[in-house]
């Protein structure tokens, strides 16, 4: 393992992180809350912001993904209810988030004329109650693949774009609306330009829906040329990636950023270290949120320097464990996970 | 005449009165159709080091092939057939799926190679 760079004695590459819990409605992500602390991390956030152009200041935000709107089936016999009961926690948090990033499938797919473009308003519709205004959404294959993207720029803008937010460089990439598992040469490039202007130090978070490393490509949890994507956002120091995709948790440390999966607001698929078939968890009258979720994040300088950075190192599996075997109650009283 | 013609004279000769070699044999073709969101065969079994080649057919909608370990990733469209080189060099199960979205049940779209 190299040296790691330090100003002034506290380390880059720890300074600005992101936390990330599970709610077993999504996931929350806190930016470097460690800003709020002074003394280094004051003297760090100072350093990175002339570095960077702009100033990291501590903020959450929550990861929605696949909601699938409009998906019918024995997984997911009660429709849209884990996305409403979703868009009622995030309401609900005591912080209130900066951004909502949604990771892909934000409808299911039908040809049946008409009913996508539905299914993207009723999407819409329940998104609108969110008190979050800042919502910003990839596609998944179920969105954008059979026709390119087009219903899906119509009603929610771009496949991919960039853009600021407290210091940290937000990416949005599209790795379904090619059809295959891809970004394409064209999009590559364009992120390659997006970069550019960056020094090594700025903080960056990518959002996409499929992974961008081969966590299992029998089951096509893969993008074809996810290793190209990291080979562009290699000289960076502090590069988080989050998907979706998997309807489950997952977290792969590589090389040179963290990546991230959320639960799905459908139904969660096995392991992909266990079985080698890819089935839909059974649904659970008991308990029928049970593995889905939603991830919140906080962002920025930690309470302590040492422990603070745009990485997703400090996932709370406790949240996640009870979101697993609680869900529905969990759900039901949602105040109560996050006091 | 000059030694290089001298050579080039003989190697010609030798190369006249070689017996032919036999010709190359045409790798054993294996037809395989797709539709959605299946494959025709589901499984197809192939001899370790043989050369084969895998013609590929759809008539309703761009599919893909996709086995990393195995070299394929291909793409084919309604009204022309593909053509996958293979020469398998390891024997055992692959799941091969397909990698071109193509509807709500393209995720299970999957066959398999079993190399012997």
């Amino acid at each position: 393992m190299g040296t790691r760079r330090t100003t002034k004695g506290v380390d880059r590459r720890a300074f600005l992180r992101i936390a990330g819990m599970s709610l077993g409605a999504g996931a929350l992500y806190r930016v470097a809350p460690a800003l709020a602390a002074g003394g280094p991390g004051a003297e760090m956030a100072h350093e990175l912001g002339r570095r960077n152009g702009e100033t990291p200041a501590p903020f959450t935000f929550v990861q929605l993904s696949d909601t699938h709107v409009g998906f019918e089936g024995p997984p997911d016999p009660i429709g849209t209810r884990p996305f409403e009961r979703a868009v009622e926690v995030v309401n609900r948090l005591p912080q209130k988030p900066d951004l909502v990033l949604f990771t892909g499938d934000l409808t299911h797919d039908t040809e049946k004329p008409g009913e996508h473009e539905a299914r993207m308003r009723r999407f819409r519709q329940i998104a609108s109650g969110l008190a979050v205004r800042d919502q910003r959404a990839v596609p998944g294959e179920h969105d954008a693949a059979l026709d390119g993207g087009a219903l899906f720029r119509g009603a929610f803008g771009e496949t991919h774009y960039a853009f600021d937010h407290k210091g940290v460089h937000f990416v949005a990439l599209d790795n379904v609306s090619r059809g295959k598992p891809e970004v394409g040469p064209e999009q590559l490039a364009w992120l390659r330009k997006d970069l550019a202007r960056f020094p090594p130090t700025a903080p960056i978070v990518v959002f996409t829906h499929r992974p961008l490393f081969d966590l299992r490509p029998d089951w096509e949890w893969f993008t074809r040329d996810g290793d190209e994507v990291m080979r562009v956002l290699e000289p960076f120091e502090n590069v988080t990636v989050l998907y979706g995709h998997i309807h489950r948790e997952d977290v792969h440390v590589g090389p040179h950023a963290r990546h991230y999966a959320a639960r799905s607001l459908v139904f969660a698929f096995p392991d992909p270290a266990g079985p080698a078939e890819k089935k839909p968890l059974p649904f659970d009258p008991e308990k029928p949120f049970k593995n889905v979720g939603l991830r919140l994040v906080h962002a920025g300088p930690g309470q302590r320097p040492e422990a603070s950075a745009i990485r997703c190192e400090e996932v709370e599996l406790t949240m996640a464990e009870r979101s697993g075997t609680e869900g529905f109650a969990q759900l039901l009283r949602p105040t109560s996970i996050l006091s | 005449m000059t030694a290089s013609l001298r050579i080039g004279s003989i190697a010609l000769l030798v190369a006249l009165l070689a017996p032919a070699s036999p010709p190359a044999q045409e790798p054993r073709v294996v037809e395989i159709r797709a539709r959605r969101f299946e494959f025709t065969p589901n499984v197809v079994t192939l001899r370790k080091d043989e050369p084969v080649v895998l013609r590929l057919r759809t008539d309703d909608f761009t599919h893909g092939l996709y086995m990393k370990e195995l070299g394929i990733d291909s793409e084919f469209a309604p009204g022309k057939a593909v053509d996958v080189p293979l020469t398998p060099r390891k024997a055992g199960r692959y799941s091969v799926i397909c990698d071109h979205f193509c509807g709500s049940g393209h995720g299970n779209m999957k066959m398999t190679i079993v190399v012997e």
